[in-house]
């Protein structure tokens, strides 16, 4: 197996993009990250494109052909990847193996979603669309209802507060006000999403115990990365950045049928899967991208793949252990609470601000000082497809 | 322009008697405060000033809600309509805002429009509130009748409150009115409608002295999202 490199990272701004198709999206991601490769006219081997959603949204499917045709990338390889949220990180392990077994040399890996076109409650029926069908779907379930159930649960068992969430949401949206691709660039106050009365408009109740800020947004975007062998690399423009680890793990569809429903092997299993192949332990991290689509999951995941014991995520996040210049800043992009969830963008896009992090190139309100090595998670289902990467910076 | 008083006496229609609307402060989800407060007909051309970059947004029907407020605005400041009347929000001084309806007779209420000027801080759920407040707790009306313009207006207004269907046709015609009883806005009243009484006078005094608006581009960008391109 070879050592594979990013060597090229683009990505649009997140939000409600109503000028641009699907393809569009992907097409502008794509070129960011050809452009940053500097690959000029050379082509590329294969492409993946991580979506969740064409099929349903844009009455559209097979669109990595499409791409390959709209980006004059022929005969390039092409390939659509559905793995529901977990879209995005699918394509890019499909990338990783593909460079990393000799079979290709020059990947581009893209995740793109258009959710925006449909309304609020239309969006949040077709990301439904990845529970169980009769043993969730039919009742009714949502992904922020299941949140809130695991919420609560989370609340009971660790002691898990409001506090607690409220300042992953301020920290992420802190963040996100920073990042210019973000979708959500507002910072909120503690008095206007909690204290205060009028918070009850402000920060209505989503899915008890959730609120409004405690979700991320339902958004348009995409998100691209280049991928070569790190042999291939001589005299690098940027510091490459290699994906060191990675792992992936599947869990039960339903919650239900855990025997915790608060435990989150696949996130655990994912995670060690990624750190062993990195000969890294979690504290060798500088910087993760979490799937924070609710505040919660940035606390459980912190735990899970072994940041903190379990209990100890939301005291570490009120602490300010996962800020910038705490013991490990976590979505200093704001993460999916802010930068927003494409969803099939998600997976590649967490990879495009971990390379930004490693390659030191980010204004200093973000940037993690002197980061060598970052995870990132991406959360398909409800915790029951989970892919983990660790990528490390790598000095030719 | 010239005016014939005693033809401009039979054109101006009559007022209902309108007690104020006692201006409130609300906290924002960015910690920032919103004056709601009533305007007078002195401070229509300033807020025309805000409407107007909002003509051209066709995202969220915004180009139909601002037409159609212009008008209402104008015939408020030069007295063609009846019993109108206006709540504007204000963040430091600066239009964030604007809502407004009739009295259609003393015990029924004419919704006519709610624009929210910057968005994604639930202004627009904020400013309807209070003039369902105005409607219900100061003109002490027994419905107000209410349609939308906007999906998002459906959402805020019909399914959040909720209002009920009625065969009754709305003065801004398309479909029919959903009507809000003092019923219904007495029991969503503890989920949507707040502020705090008295302003602060110094918030308050900033608000009187001056509406000031965002320039044409901001204004655009804010409504119609078109950061970062």
């Amino acid at each position: 197996m070879r050592d594979v490199a990013v060597i090229g990272v683009g990505m649009i701004p997140f939000g409600r993009r109503d000028e641009d198709t699907l393809l569009d999206m992907l097409a502008y991601a794509s070129l960011h990250a050809l452009d940053d490769a500097g690959l000029g006219d050379q082509g590329v081997d294969a492409v993946y494109v991580g979506n969740m959603g064409a099929g349903i949204l844009q009455h559209q499917t097979a669109i990595a052909s499409s791409l390959v045709d709209r980006l004059s990338l022929l005969p390039a390889a092409a390939e659509t990847v559905e793995n529901g949220p977990a879209s995005g990180g699918s394509a890019v392990k499909n990338g990783l193996l593909a460079v990393a077994s000799g079979y290709y040399d020059t990947v581009l890996v893209v995740g793109g979603e258009k959710m925006r076109e449909v309304t609020g409650w239309r969006a949040t029926d077709f990301v439904a669309t990845m529970t169980h069908p009769l043993a969730e779907y039919i009742y009714g379930i949502t992904l922020p209802g299941l949140a809130g159930m695991f919420t609560r649960l989370y609340m009971e068992k660790y002691g898990i507060t409001r506090e607690h969430l409220i300042a992953v949401a301020m920290k992420n949206q802190e963040m996100g006000a920073l990042n210019p691709y973000a979708h959500v660039e507002m910072a909120l106050s503690r008095e206007g999403i909690y204290d205060s009365p009028h918070s009850i408009v402000n920060n209505p109740v989503v899915a008890d115990p959730l609120h409004l800020y405690d979700a991320c947004p339902v958004s348009d975007g995409a998100a691209a990365l280049v991928l070569c062998p790190l042999e291939k690399i001589k005299k690098p423009a940027k510091p490459p950045v290699v994906i060191a680890g990675f792992g992936q793990a599947t869990d039960t569809q339903t919650l239900q049928e855990r025997e915790d429903p608060t435990d989150l092997k696949a996130v655990t299993l994912a995670a060690q899967q990624a750190f062993e192949m990195a000969k890294l332990k979690p504290s060798d991290i500088h910087v993760a991208e979490l799937h924070d689509a609710f505040t919660i999951l940035e606390i459980a995941e912190s735990e899970h793949v072994g940041f903190f014991k379990k209990g100890e995520g939301g005291k570490a996040a009120l602490m300010g252990k996962t800020r910038l210049g705490g013991t490990i800043p976590i979505n200093m992009s704001g993460g999916l609470k802010a930068r927003g969830h494409p969803v099939g963008a998600t997976g590649v896009a967490q990879v495009v601000d971990i390379v930004h992090q490693l390659r030191h190139e980010l204004p200093k309100e973000r940037q993690v000082k002197n980061a060598q090595n970052g995870l990132t998670i991406n959360f398909g289902g409800f915790g029951n497809n989970v892919l983990a990467f660790v990528l490390r910076r790598v000095e030719l | 322009m010239p005016i014939d008083m005693e033809l401009e006496q039979i054109l101006r229609p009559h007022q209902y008697p309108m007690p104020p609307y006692p201006p409130k402060v609300i906290t924002l989800a960015n910690g920032k405060k919103m004056v709601v407060r009533q305007a007078s007909r002195e401070d229509v051309p300033a807020i025309l000033k805000s409407v107007h970059p909002c003509l051209f947004i066709e995202r969220d029907y915004y180009d139909i809600v601002s037409a159609r407020l212009y008008g209402e605005l104008l015939a408020w400041y030069r007295h063609r309509v009846k019993s109108e009347y206006v709540i504007i929000g204000q963040v430091e001084g600066y239009l964030v805002g604007v809502v407004n309806g009739r009295m259609e007779t003393e015990k029924v209420g004419m919704s006519y429009h709610t624009l929210a000027i910057d968005r994604g801080l639930r202004i627009g759920s904020h400013l309807f509130a209070a003039k369902m407040e105005y409607h219900m707790e100061y003109l002490g009306q027994e419905e107000v009748l209410i349609v939308a313009e906007s999906p998002i207006g459906f959402r805020r207004w019909m399914i959040e409150y909720p209002l009920k269907p009625t065969k009754i046709p709305h003065e801004l015609g398309g479909g029919d009115s959903w009507v809000l009883t003092r019923e219904t806005y007495f029991a969503a009243k503890p989920r949507l409608v707040v502020g705090d009484r008295p302003v602060p006078q110094e918030l308050l005094d900033e608000a009187m002295a001056e509406i000031k608006f965002a320039d044409e581009d901001a204004i655009r960008e804010r409504i119609a999202g078109l950061k970062g391109r």
